[in-house]
């Protein structure tokens, strides 16, 4: 029986091991399906988390060292995908890709949240074939060629700005005529003279053959349509949670979520079940920051230790 | 223990030809690729004398990545006899490709 089973290996994840091993919980596993560091490692850049200030490393490097501290202090580690958890009397349940069943004391759930699709024609069929959301992965394979990026938010346009190094031309496109990025990103955005932003407009299609995408359809406010020749689309729309592990087989819930499936947690990170704690960008009202999901980690694995000594 | 083979444009063609062989399509560059190459050992380990596991470097290999329309890594083939016969896009479990592989053998 483990203390404590935590999923997802994000910077929530990582943290809420850091702390639950640290704090002297002895039985403490990591589940984590196949991204160790969770989204930021595909950022190409993490200016915002205090103490970490190299323009030149990407999310990747800044979670290097995560794993070598996270892992320190005996938190044990299983690459495997959890299917759901459930609970039944005082334990849970951990039901793991392979059918085994992991059972524990108590589980915080930190299983992040994926790239939102834009839902423009082509998305899915283009998907990592011209369609990408990962820049640092993927633009490498557009070196000297123009791209398209969708969406005005800080990710877009600091991955645009990455873009714009490798890539001849970057044209971003925007749905409305300002951007929620900050301000400084913007700026060095506008400042860049091979990205150019087309607001107010959308991505009608993305257009391509046997060999991937070859170009985009964009439709502004009156609706004329313009085209451009871009092989790759980087799209950057927002985020989905990742709350499959919370569903029954009848596909409800086993805890307290809101309208867009994030999960309810009080300011310790309780959900509404008890024993079960939810952390990072899955949560109601997540701020989406690496420096909250590490917080929300903490905060939960506290609440676990002492959970776990009340019930002796 | 087995390892995997390291794949260059010399010995694509011969390393695929027979039986069944995953490709990892990867650069040092990308994440999430990084992120899984402790999966593909473990999986050259344990699919040895059964199916070949390898890696194709990239940023060296732009010709093979060319060839294969690779636009987004890490990019993973299965082959089976010289033909592509499945493929996924970004980073999974080893369940994930274990269960692909089994499929072909
Ligand atoms: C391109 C990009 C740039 C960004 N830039 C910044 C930035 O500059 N500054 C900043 O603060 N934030 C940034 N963010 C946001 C930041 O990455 C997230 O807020 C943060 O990673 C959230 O951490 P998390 O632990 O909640 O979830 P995640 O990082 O999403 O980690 C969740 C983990 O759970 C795993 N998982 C999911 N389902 C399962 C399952 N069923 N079983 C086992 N494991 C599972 C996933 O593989 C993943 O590793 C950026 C995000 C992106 C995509």
């Amino acid at each position: 029986m483990l203390d404590c089973a935590i999923i997802g290996g994000g910077p929530a994840g990582l943290t809420a091991g850091l702390y639950a091993t640290r704090g002297g919980l002895k039985n403490v596993v990591l589940f984590e399906s196949g991204m160790p560091g969770g989204q930021i490692t595909q950022s190409s850049e993490i200016e915002n988390y205090p103490g970490f200030f190299e323009h030149t490393k990407t999310g990747m490097d800044f979670m290097d060292t995560w794993q070598e501290q996270c892992f320190h202090f005996g938190l044990k580690h299983e690459m495997k995908r959890v299917e759901r958890v459930s609970k039944s009397g005082e334990h849970f349940a951990v039901r793991l890709e392979n059918g085994e069943i992991v059972e524990a004391k108590s589980v915080i759930v930190c299983t992040g949240s994926t790239p939102k699709r834009a839902g423009f024609k082509g998305e899915e069929e283009y998907f990592g074939r011209g369609v990408s959301t990962c820049a640092t992965c993927d633009g490498f394979f557009y070196k000297d060629k123009p791209v398209t990026v969708l969406g005005g938010g800080d990710t877009a346009l600091e991955e645009a700005y990455y873009l714009s190094n490798i890539c001849s031309e970057v044209y971003v496109v925007h749905r409305r005529d300002t951007f929620r990025a900050a301000p400084s990103t913007v700026e060095r955005v506008k400042r860049k003279e091979n990205i150019h932003l087309i607001t107010d407009a959308v991505i009608e299609e993305v257009l391509g053959d046997a060999m991937g995408v070859n170009g985009v359809k964009i439709k502004d406010k009156e609706g004329r349509i313009t085209q451009l020749d871009t092989p790759g689309l980087f799209v950057f729309v927002g985020h989905n949670v990742n709350n499959s592990v919370l569903q029954d087989e009848k596909g409800g819930f086993i805890c307290e979520t809101n309208d867009w499936g994030q999960v309810v947690v009080d300011l310790s990170m309780r959900t509404s079940v008890e024993g079960l704690y939810a952390a990072g960008d899955m949560r109601i009202e997540a701020p989406k920051q690496v420096v909250v999901a590490a917080g929300d980690g903490a905060t939960a694995a506290l609440q676990v230790i002492s959970y776990i000594q009340e019930q002796g | 223990m087995g390892k995997y083979v390291e794949l260059t444009s010399e010995n694509f063609d011969a390393t695929v030809a027979e039986g069944v062989t995953m490709v990892d399509f990867w650069a040092p560059w990308c994440g999430p690729c990084r992120m899984i190459a402790p999966v593909i050992e473990e999986l050259a380990a344990d699919f040895e004398g059964k199916a070949t596991i390898a890696k194709v470097n990239t940023d060296e290999e732009q010709e093979l990545a060319v060839k294969y329309g690779i636009r987004s890594i890490p990019a993973i083939l299965f082959f089976k006899n010289g033909e592509v016969v499945d493929q996924m896009v970004g980073a999974a479990s080893k369940d994930a490709f274990a269960e692909k592989i089994n499929a072909q053998l």
